[in-house]
């Protein structure tokens, strides 16, 4: 075997020994080549030279990526589903482009790590005060997982295996859950036929005192907003625990997860200053009771004093965690969307409390208003009830053929529900958000109109 | 520092809202809620002035040294930042995926293109980007292992693991329901292979090894191991957090693994972010192709599809591709590398983690092995003596602007300092930290009670852990 070192020695950007300092250590080490180190690995398997490109430049490489990037073609959204074009202020950027955030690891060393640690205690306050909870992690991998995750801590609390899912709940979230309890003794069982308009807010039987737990979501996957609070109070009395998945944006309007007496409250933060970069990364975070909390999955900072007395943060109830607990642990999680979170925190700083109630009201008038110009055109509205900032249009065509016709005219009309639901085949989920301006609404507006 | 919400001002604004003047919405008082939610109220300026002074008390690896071992701390060149930005990448809606694939044809092939080249490197035949870190590819493969063997009919019960394995190992394995048999190490720092070929048996599903091992060391039986697990029709799970020790050198697919999990954000370019989002690619062999995660891409003459739903597939652990931002930057680094500079990544990243043990071996005891890849563990037990610990050497690095190593991993080595340099280091920093090390080994006879004061010049003094614990102050409420 060759040893690379020995016959090339390509000006590769991050490297930065010399020939003769490569030289100067092989000595020390008392080999005469790089290939020594590895004379562990038994002949018989060692591979050929890898099979990929050779290196580019910088330039090159870039170029190269650019060209991909411009394959993809820009839409105009109308598309939300779980994901979410909002506004992003460009202080979000400035802030997480900063490698003192982006290039250290996990903060395990809390006095080399204050700044994280203080940025993730602030966030879990954050996302404490939007749901009213008491204690939230410090993130998860994306809003999908983050209700496993609730899942299954329902189930260690109640040590009960049956989890119930409102029909409202995002189908993706719900393929999601069912992967994570397939084969951890849990199983899910979906309440009720499905139909765009809720009949009912009220605890689905299924959640009988067999139940770890009900998930709900609000908005629901359709947009309608909800009001679970007699379901939550109705599950406790079977000790059922509640769990409720939300659009954090709607929280600056809302009723929260916590008002409404749910006991773990969980959601994406994609929506709060995180870009859409096709499905990831965002986040997903899980808040709780505080008496759950040694229940709960991931990463907590805690507040603690230093030597002298001054406030400092740590990484606490580390026992909960795979690295200490190993196959007792509250979940396997380790690596999370730490980045994304601050992203979040950076994000909620600036749009601030008025700000943020101002976001809820405008994405929500904008929605109605966009309805209602839909319904002067003659689309039908099937949401009865007051909705969020997503509605579903009936259209006289098939919602697949009105998706790709509008996709022609540069837009991504909204997600066509017969994918989910039987008997949806001419319903559209629609999206719209303060990204919207009046003139992509008009032409959004008529190019649904010139489709049918 | 003042928590952001202690600079609240009421009244104060940050960032402008777009779209005008709000109007409020039609929506009734029951399903509202009774306060705003107390989000802070400050500046622009205001903001930026406490997040910089936050990244400040940070260490990272663009200020200081970090040699964390098993998390492959190197540096990544800022080009890569730089591919990420794309504008067309960053507004991609997922959806668009499945409802407008034309519309984003360059997303679909930098993962298709990915995948192909993490089989190559890994040796293995099929890989999904979609587990969104190591932890989550390590459930893919262990949902996956599970799957099949309930599609032939096997009935398993538990999964075998060294006593060196990361915590995320037996963690995963549980979440599939299987049941965790730990194997015990040699001296010579390898697993015990006389105690795993008594613990194997039929009702094994599966062998999680890591390679090379978290001592840093590699198993030249790996391949009697595949054999005899394969006799037993067991899995070979290669957890691929030591992977920069090896590419080039070493495929798992070659020694008879069957899965691998890729840890992008630690061999691939990425940076960890302070904890994440990384992404954690799981690679398999064709026997387990059917198994993967959907969605997924596939190439249909000359542009790409995305496939939602598969028979035998463990379904969905995301919603659509996992952290997509990442792997951009992980296809951008194999480009910038090569077949060829992964390769010299490696005899780089093994040659700075020998040389620092060559020049630390004076004054710290190696419990295990003599051989190491790109990672090491020293024990500082030899400091006890002085009423020293690992966890007094690893604060008084941080006064020497020095992350410390990993500490107390793996489990079996007693005060253990788990060392990884990477091949991003100068042999002008190697030398630094030996000499902080060395320097460090030297106070505990002279001085202890001055190692057991640091970290006395960091943004903290030394953090009261336990008192965290007790009081359980988890977030500024109202």
């Amino acid at each position: 075997m060759r040893p690379i070192t020995a016959v090339t020695w390509k000006p590769l950007v991050n490297l930065p020994h010399t020939p003769d300092e490569v030289a100067g250590m092989l000595r020390r080490c008392g080999v005469s080549s790089a290939e020594d180190f590895f004379s562990a690995i038994p002949g018989r398997l060692r591979p050929e030279a890898l099979n990929l490109p050779g290196a580019l430049d910088e330039q090159e490489m870039l170029r190269k990526t650019r060209t991909l990037a411009r394959l993809n073609s820009p839409l105009i959204s109308f598309c939300g589903g779980g994901f979410y074009q909002h506004f992003i202020p460009a202080a979000v950027d400035a802030v997480a482009s900063n490698p003192e955030f982006y290039t250290p690891y996990t903060p395990y060393q809390g006095e080399a790590s204050q700044g994280t640690l203080q940025a993730l205690f602030e966030f879990q306050s954050a996302i404490c005060r939007l749901t009213s909870m008491e204690v939230a992690n410090g993130s998860v991998y994306d809003g999908a997982t983050a209700l496993a995750e609730a899942a299954l801590m329902a189930a260690r609390i109640t040590g009960r295996r049956k989890i119930v899912i409102e029909r409202g709940v995002n189908p993706l979230y719900v393929k999601v859950i069912s992967s994570y309890l397939r084969y951890c003794g849990c199983f899910p069982a979906l309440a009720k036929a499905v139909s765009v308009s809720p009949e009912s807010d009220a605890l689905p039987e299924e959640a009988d005192d067999s139940a770890a737990c009900f998930i709900f979501q609000n908005p629901d996957f359709f947009g309608n907003i909800r009001d679970f609070t007699e379901a939550a109070a109705a599950a406790r009395k079977r000790g059922v625990i509640s769990v409720g998945s939300v659009y954090p944006v709607s929280l600056g309007l809302l009723k929260s997860p916590g008002e409404m007496g749910a006991d773990i409250a969980v959601g994406e933060i994609q929506p709060l200053g995180n870009r859409l970069s096709f499905g990831g990364p965002g986040g997903g975070f899980i808040a709780c009771r505080k008496k759950y909390v040694r229940k709960l999955p991931g990463r907590i900072a805690g507040e603690t004093r230093d030597a002298s007395g001054e406030r400092g943060f740590v990484l606490t109830l580390q026992a909960r965690e795979q690295h200490i607990r190993r196959e007792r642990a509250t979940s396997n999680i380790c690596t999370n969307q730490n980045l994304c979170a601050l992203r979040a925190l950076v994000y909620l700083t600036l749009i601030g409390k008025e700000g943020f109630v101002s976001l809820a009201e405008k994405n929500a008038s904008l929605a109605a208003c966009v309805s209602e110009k839909l319904k002067k055109k003659g689309f039908g509205i099937e949401n009865s009830g007051p909705f969020f900032n997503e509605f579903v249009l009936n259209l006289p065509v098939s919602a697949e053929k009105a998706v790709s016709g509008l996709q022609e005219k540069g837009f991504l009309g909204g997600i066509p529900l017969g994918r989910f639901y039987r008997g949806m085949d001419n319903l559209m989920l629609t999206a719209v958000t303060e990204t919207r301006t009046k003139e992509e609404i008009d032409r959004f507006a008529e190019a649904l109109g010139e489709m049918v | 520092m003042e928590l952001i919400f202690e600079k609240s001002v009421e009244e104060r604004k940050g960032a402008r809202v777009p779209g005008g003047v709000s109007v409020p919405a039609d929506i009734p008082p029951h399903l509202r809620r009774k306060e705003p939610p107390s989000l802070p109220q400050v500046s622009e300026l205001d903001a930026v002035r406490h997040f910089t002074a936050l990244g400040r008390m940070n260490f990272s690896v663009d200020r200081n040294f970090y040699p964390l071992g098993s998390c492959t701390m190197k540096y990544n060149p800022k080009v890569l930042e730089k591919a990420a930005e794309e504008e067309g990448f960053l507004s991609a809606h997922p959806y668009a995926s499945v409802i407008a694939p034309e519309k984003v044809q360059g997303s679909l092939r930098l993962i298709y293109e990915l995948e192909e080249m993490l089989a190559e490197i890994t040796g293995m035949d099929a890989v999904s980007l979609q587990p969104m870190a190591g932890a989550q590819g390590e459930l893919a493969g262990m949902l996956m292992v599970r799957a099949a063997h309930e599609a032939a009919g096997r009935v398993k019960d538990h999964v075998i693991v060294p006593d060196t394995s990361h915590g995320t190992n037996p963690a995963t394995a549980r979440m599939a329901g299987y049941e965790v048999v730990t194997v015990g190490t040699g001296r010579d720092g390898l697993m015990d292979y006389d105690e795993f070929i008594r613990k194997l048996g039929p009702s094994t599903a599966a062998v999680l090894m890591t390679c090379p091992n978290t001592l840093g060391i590699f198993n030249p039986a790996v391949d009697k191991i595949a054999a005899a697990a394969r006799g037993s029709e067991a899995f070979m799970y290669c957890d691929g957090a030591n992977l920069n020790a090896l590419m080039g050198k070493f495929r798992p697919g070659d020694a008879g693994f069957d899965i691998m999990h890729v840890n992008l954000h630690k061999t691939f370019g990425t940076p960890h972010g302070g904890g994440g989002p990384g992404a954690g690619p799981v690679c398999v062999k064709e026997e387990l192709r059917e198994f993967l995660p959907v969605p997924r891409v596939v190439k249909v003459k000359d542009r790409f599809e995305v496939v939602e739903d598969r028979d035998g597939s463990i379904g969905r652990l995301s919603c659509f591709f996992g952290n997509f931002g990442v792997l951009v930057k992980a296809y951008a680094y194999i480009l910038l590398c090569g077949g060829e500079g992964l390769e010299l990544i490696s005899e780089m990243a093994v040659l700075n983690a020998n040389y620092l043990k060559e020049k630390l071996r004076r004054f710290y005891e190696i419990p295990f092995g003599e051989g190491c890849l790109h990672e090491f563990v020293l024990s500082a037990s030899g400091l006890k003596k002085h009423g020293v610990s690992a966890y007094d050497v690893a604060k008084f690095l941080i006064d020497k602007g020095i992350h410390p190593p990993t500490v107390y991993f793996p489990l079996i080595v007693s005060e253990a300092m788990m060392i990884e340099p990477t091949e991003t280091e100068s042999k002008q920093t190697l030398d630094a930290f030996a000499e902080a090390m060395k320097e460090a080994a030297e106070l505990a006879s002279r001085d202890p009670e001055e190692l057991r004061r640091a970290p006395r010049g960091a943004p903290a003094g030394r953090l009261d852990e336990t008192g965290a614990a007790r009081s359980l102050k988890l977030a500024s409420l109202e």
